[in-house]
């Protein structure tokens, strides 16, 4: 017999142990074929059968070298519980079952000095969401009917872009009585109230993303629906910056400013806009903490992209050399505003926080109105990879900051000015009309979603802690990983697709939605209309409580 | 349901009008008040057109209060007119103690001061009384204004018309434009400030139906106006929009529909002006309205008109003489004071249409 150490590391160590029914098995290699984590691998057991022939036992023995499938125990490869294998198995042979006696995060940080770093999942949340302890409360009656969602029509666009105070309109009366424009406006674009959030061509797989853009175009070009994608801070593929579906993309600069070089490059051969400019102070999912693309997923595209070696990429937490976010969105406005020619609207996104709503009562008071628009993101969303700690640890929920927000606007009468839009945790439960709906009647003009749109592509992650291995550049599903032979298991089209009929349903939904109420366009401020059960919860966002 | 109603008429007319428009639209029980706003007053006022004249429903102390403080701001009382009211038994009506029509001349330093000038100062004393009011109860200022008075009260419309003696014409009390509703608040609290029609600074508006972005249009209206407080109901949102698109921003009456009922993105983007009515919804989205209604407004000219929210959800129709326009939310209504008429003239404006009735009574159909 061996002999046992007891700081080995076993299965019970690890959150995830293999069922494994040998009988079942014909040893196709299916599985260990299709883990991209190498969490199992083939082994060989050996047996001892013992039989007896005759009346009495006269027991016989052979021995026998079999192969079976075993859970590799080593804090490197580790199961995922991501149930590729699972899938893949022809028998129903094997499959992840969660461990609840784990001590992973101990080993994990004992063995490698390190800390765990993971895929963008907060799994820390036990309770109803926020969002689910709202409904929408004031249906329309007699003297205010309800609308007809299939019959009646709805406009369901959201501004993006700095909008003008009325008195600042530069309109003249002309001499027919009509007015005429005197001046320049800040520029605006009206568009679909769900931005596809921040995700970079680095963080997912080339498939993935030509997967959503091309979501994006036919949702643009054959359903009607106006919806912008964000590029991420990754840069974007020159041939996408030079082509017509330009103008569907809102580019993202972050604090590595990565793939800039390329996108000021092409300008002279853009042939279109893009749909706007998003300046990324935070994010919602690791505030305050960089951006995490480890080495094993910058390929060799993603170093061209980005001119960058093959090296672990850190975006900093913040836009170095600047002293101020008003003193950052100052300059880079100007910058961004010039290079554009003033067409294009500038947004800025920071993540919630303590201080985000001062943050934003300074934008609005700004008197050069360059903010285009103000992108708040919370916990709960995330694609990113980063370090565990702060992606459970730091970072303020979205809900009550983006109703602060909106608060704060109204005090000053300025609300709408500075168009805010929210995300975070947002289509959590799959629900994304019903979260959106809501979010919106606290005062959001739009959202933006990234987690979603993984999850329409057939991420298996949850936030129990399966799979969120995005940073690993292991995706088993091909949506976040480099590998090429990862990368193939995901169809594009299917993916496109999925997002599409997401959007369509989803689209559905608002209206179902928007019609009980009485509204035709979108129930932007309209707090009325929300009720809330938990008295607590009523009170912090100022809507009705009801028992 | 609501009934509103207005009339224009070449002849100054007798409130008994507007009480037979709107009597004969009574349906089940909606007996919960009545108000109207007379502008362009005949009879007793006919010769104080350019003084302001205040209207007041109050206590005998709500009543010295409020002489108190207009003395002292230097205004002085040039004409008082009590009405005579005749309570019987029976009768379903909540009324204050004194109704009070007042007018006064400015105080001596602002005499040649300039309309603008005289204009704040009304504004800024009917909010003062309105204030001095509020506290215990004392009663209600309703509006402070040349050549405008208004009447507010709750019960049934009939039996305030009785006590008023509103059915029976006579030449002391007439006006050229009348504006009137039946019925209270439905949605929020019965006050009386909460009845229609509202008046602001020369402007009347009243409505029938329901204003769904009543949140979104107090919350932004708030903060634009000192004058615009109270919104006691959610129609008082469109005299407030009102005020502040065609006085405060100086934009032509059309612009009113436009950001109330702003055209559907596709059809803006069709649009010559597309860049003029996409700034102003961007700019004014929270003073656009949702929700079913029809709305009659007035303007300090005296200009009537009337237009609907953008999916056309509450009846209005438009009857019209050689001598009088009526505007009311049934046809029935104006065949009780118009039946002589050409009813095939009648007009049935749709959801883009402002109808206006403007000097001598010449009607226009704008599409908007
Ligand atoms: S569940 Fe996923 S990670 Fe675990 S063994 Fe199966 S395929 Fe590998
Ligand atoms: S399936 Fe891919 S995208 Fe989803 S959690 Fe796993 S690694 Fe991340």
């Amino acid at each position: 017999m061996e002999t046992m150490k007891i700081h080995d590391v076993t299965a019970n160590d690890l959150p995830w142990k293999i069922r494994y029914d040998a009988s079942r098995c014909t040893l196709c290699g299916s599985c260990t074929a299709a883990c991209s984590f190498r969490a199992i691998a083939p082994k060989v057991e050996r047996r001892r059968l013992v039989w007896s022939e005759s009346e009495y036992p006269e027991p016989k023995s052979r021995y026998s070298a079999v192969p079976v499938i075993r859970q590799v125990k080593s804090i490197r490869n580790y199961c995922r519980g991501c149930g590729i294998c699972e899938k893949v198995c022809p028998n129903d042979a094997i499959g992840p079952e969660r461990n609840v006696d784990t001590r992973h995060p101990i080993v994990t940080r004992c063995l490698a000095g390190d800390s765990v770093k993971r895929g963008g999942r907060k799994n820390l949340e036990g309770t109803t969401r926020t969002l689910d302890k709202m409904r929408i409360g004031r249906i329309s009656q007699m003297t205010d009917p309800s609308l007809d969602a299939q019959r009646h029509t709805f406009d369901m666009l959201a501004p993006f872009g700095r909008i003008l105070p009325p008195g600042q309109l530069p309109f003249q009366v002309g001499a027919d009585g009509r007015l005429e424009k005197s001046g320049q406006a800040p520029p605006v674009q009206w568009i679909y109230p769900v931005i596809i959030g921040d995700m970079s061509i680095g963080a997912l797989s080339w498939r993935m993303w030509e997967g959503v853009a091309m979501a994006t175009a036919y949702l643009n070009e054959q359903c009607g629906l106006p919806v912008r994608m964000c590029s991420g801070e990754g840069g974007v593929p020159v041939r996408l910056l030079k082509s017509r579906f330009l103008k569907y993309m809102i580019l993202q600069i972050a604090s590595g400013h990565f793939g800039w070089n390329r996108i000021v490059k092409a300008m002279p051969e853009m042939i279109e806009d893009p749909a706007g400019i998003l300046i990324k102070i935070g994010q919602g999912a690791k505030p305050g903490d960089g951006g995490l693309l480890q080495s094993q997923k910058v390929a060799a595209h993603i170093q061209a992209i980005r001119g960058v070696p093959k090296a672990d990429l850190l975006s900093p937490p913040n836009h170095q050399g600047l002293y101020s976010i008003e003193e950052s969105v100052q300059k880079m406005f100007l910058s961004f505003n010039a290079a554009f020619k003033f067409r294009v609207p500038v947004a800025i996104k920071v993540a919630a926080s303590a201080t985000s709503v001062s943050v934003f009562n300074n934008l609005v008071r700004d008197p050069y109105n360059i903010v285009g628009g103000f992108f708040l993101d919370g916990i709960d969303g995330g694609t990113g990879a980063a370090h565990e700690v702060s992606l459970d640890h730091t970072g303020h929920p979205i809900v009550s900051k983006l109703r602060d927000c909106y608060l704060a606007a109204t005090t000053q009468g300025r609300q709408g000015q500075i168009p805010l839009w929210a995300a975070g945790g947002l289509g959590k439960t799959g629900d994304l009309a019903a979260d959106a709906f809501k979010m919106m009647c606290l005062g959001a003009n739009g959202v933006f979603t990234g987690k979603l749109i993984l999850q329409m592509a057939g991420c298996v992650g949850n936030d129990m802690g399966r799979c969120n291995a995005c940073n690993t550049g292991l995706c088993p599903a091909g949506i976040t990983t480099q590998e090429s032979a990862l990368a193939h298991r995901l169809d594009p089209e299917k993916v496109a697709q999925n997002i599409v009929n997401y959007f369509l349903a989803m689209d559905q939904e608002f209206k179902k939605l928007m019609a009980p109420i009485g509204n035709s366009s979108l129930p932007v401020g309209r707090a009325d209309a929300l009720v809330s059960t938990d008295k607590a919860v009523a009170d912090r966002l100022q809507i009705q409580y009801v028992c | 349901m609501c009934r509103i109603g207005a009339i224009k008429s070449s002849e100054y007319i007798h409130p008994s009008q507007a009480l037979l428009l709107m009597q004969s639209q009574q349906k089940g029980h909606d007996n919960s008040g009545f108000a109207m706003v007379m502008h362009d007053l005949g009879g007793i006022f006919k010769n104080y057109k350019h003084l302001p004249t205040l209207s007041l429903a109050c206590t005998d102390e709500g009543l010295k209060l409020a002489e108190d403080i207009l003395h002292e701001a230097g205004f002085s009382r040039v004409l008082q007119w009590v009405p005579e009211t005749f309570h019987r038994p029976g009768l379903d009506i909540n009324a204050m103690p004194n109704y009070v029509f007042e007018t006064f001349n400015y105080p001596k330093h602002l005499r040649n001061a300039s309309a603008k000038e005289k204009e704040e100062l009304l504004l800024d004393m009917r909010l003062r009384l309105r204030f001095a009011l509020e506290e215990g109860d004392q009663g209600y200022v309703y509006s402070f204004w040349p050549d405008v008075v208004t009447l507010k009260e709750i019960g049934d419309p009939r039996d305030i018309g009785t006590y008023f003696n509103l059915w029976e014409p006579d030449d002391q009390f007439t006006a050229k434009v009348i504006t009137a509703q039946c019925r209270q608040n439905t949605n929020y609290d019965i006050v009386r400030y909460a009845a229609h029609p509202f008046f602001l600074q020369g402007y009347t508006a009243l409505a029938n139906g329901e204003n769904t972005f009543y949140l979104k249009n107090k919350e932004f209206q708030r903060k634009l106006h000192r004058g615009y407080i109270g919104f006691e109901s959610d129609s008082q949102c469109f005299l407030y929009s009102l005020h502040y698109v065609h006085r405060e921003l100086g934009w032509p009456l059309p612009y009113f529909k436009h950001v109330i009922t702003p055209l559907p993105f596709d059809e803006v983007e069709r649009r010559e002006d597309r860049d003029t009515l996409l700034a102003i919804r961007q700019s004014l989205a929270h003073l656009e309205i949702n929700g079913p209604n029809t709305i009659i407004g007035v303007l300090p000219d005296n200009t009537l008109f009337t237009c609907c929210d953008a999916k056309k959800l509450r009846p209005v129709v438009v009857g019209r003489t050689p001598n009088m326009v009526a505007i009311s939310s049934e046809v029935c209504g104006i065949n009780e004071i118009m039946p002589e008429r050409d009813w095939q003239q009648d007009i049935y404006p749709n959801e883009r249409e402002v109808v206006v009735v403007g000097q001598d009574l010449e009607v226009q159909r704008w599409k908007q």
